[in-house]
Order: structure tokens, then C-alpha cells, then sequence
């Protein structure tokens, strides 16, 4: 049964990557409302900000093997999707970033708008390799 | 690239499902292959040549 291990395989790797990922945007909550609400320690930054940088090499790694552990199409599939999020993400992230700095908009540029455009392309990108690939 | 899968497939009365199970690899990369949307790697042509007791250049045509 092969196939089900590989199914397993995904499946355990898959859970692991979300729990990191978990842990990461926990993390981020950690900092920022940290901060915000219970804390104005530098020191307390320093440590909760370390700890964040930590858990995001724990989701990189994560995400190392969750890709390794897919099939060679699947694996095609993602890449091609990642390829495609980090050229938007240059593209978009920088033109956001002129519009700023010409002040075109009278908003700073926020990064937070960058993850949701690159969250949403990584998607599309996802599913329309998958439907090409049927 | 094109190839003979579905009809090998067919003469051992293999599904895609049991073919992927075989080879280690999701059902939706047989089917891919199958289309020709895909090549599969060395390793994966390998293994389907093994388990049809065939050369690779009999299951696999180059098209260029």
C-alpha cells in the first residue's frame, strides 16, 4: 500500500506545517498585543520576537519537508505555485512600494497588504495548476 | 512525451488508482502522464518499466 503511505505521509507532514504555522502567527500575536496591551518591555520584545524568528525557521523547515514528502507532480504543482507568488510578490510589493513613496496614496505602505496578496496568488496559483494538471 | 500507459494499463487490467499505489505516486500523476500534460522523472519511468517488464523506449516515445 504505497500510495496510502504516501497519503499518510502527506497527511502527517501537512498537520506538522500547519501547527508551525500556527505556532509562527501565535507568535506574531505574542508581539504585537504583547505590546500593545500587556508589555512596553524592550527586553520582553527582544525575547518574544526571538522566539518568533525561531518558530518561523521551525515553519521553513516544516515546509522543507512537507515538500519533499510530495509526489513529483504535486511537487511541480507547488513549486511552479511559489515561483509565480515571489515574481507577483517583487512585482506588486515594490509597485505598492513607489506608490507610497511618490505619494500617490496617502497610506503608508503596510507589509501586512503584501502577505494577503501573496496568501491569495499562492491559492489561485494552487488551483489553477491543479486544474491544468487533471 | 508521448507514451503506451493506458494501454498497458488496460491489458493488465490495472486501474490508475492501483498503478499509483504501485509506483509510490499520486493517482493524478498517472492520469497526467497518461495525457501527456506530464514526464515523469527517470526514477517513476524506471518503476513502470519494471512493472510492465518493458524498456523504457517501448512505453515512452519522444516526440521532438
Amino acid at each position: 500500500m504505497k500510495n496510502n503511505k504516501l497519503t499518510a505521509r502527506n497527511k502527517r507532514k501537512s498537520i506538522n506545517l500547519a501547527l508551525w504555522t500556527a505556532a509562527w502567527v501565535l507568535t506574531i500575536a505574542l508581539v504585537s498585543f504583547g505590546y500593545k496591551f500587556c508589555y512596553q518591555s524592550p527586553v520582553i520584545s527582544i525575547i518574544t520576537i526571538s522566539v518568533n524568528l525561531l518558530i518561523g525557521i521551525g515553519m521553513i523547515i516544516a515546509n522543507m519537508k512537507y515538500l519533499n514528502g510530495l509526489d513529483e507532480l504535486q511537487r511541480k504543482i507547488s513549486l511552479e505555485a511559489m515561483g509565480i507568488t515571489l515574481g507577483v510578490t517583487l512585482v506588486v510589493g515594490l509597485g505598492y512600494s513607489m506608490l507610497d513613496t511618490t505619494n500617490v496614496i496617502s497610506n503608508d505602505a503596510e507589509i501586512s497588504y503584501l502577505v494577503i496578496v501573496m496568501g491569495l496568488t499562492y491559492i489561485v496559483a494552487t488551483v489553477i495548476n491543479n486544474i491544468k494538471y487533471k | 512525451m508521448k507514451n503506451r500507459l493506458k494501454v498497458l494499463r488496460a491489458e493488465k487490467e490495472m486501474t490508475q488508482a492501483q498503478l499509483a499505489e504501485e509506483t509510490g505516486v499520486s493517482r493524478q500523476t498517472i492520469n497526467a502522464i497518461e495525457k501527456g500534460k506530464f514526464d515523469p522523472s527517470l526514477p517513476l519511468a524506471f518503476k513502470i518499466s519494471r512493472l510492465f517488464g518493458l524498456p523504457i523506449e517501448e512505453i515512452f516515445e519522444d516526440e521532438s
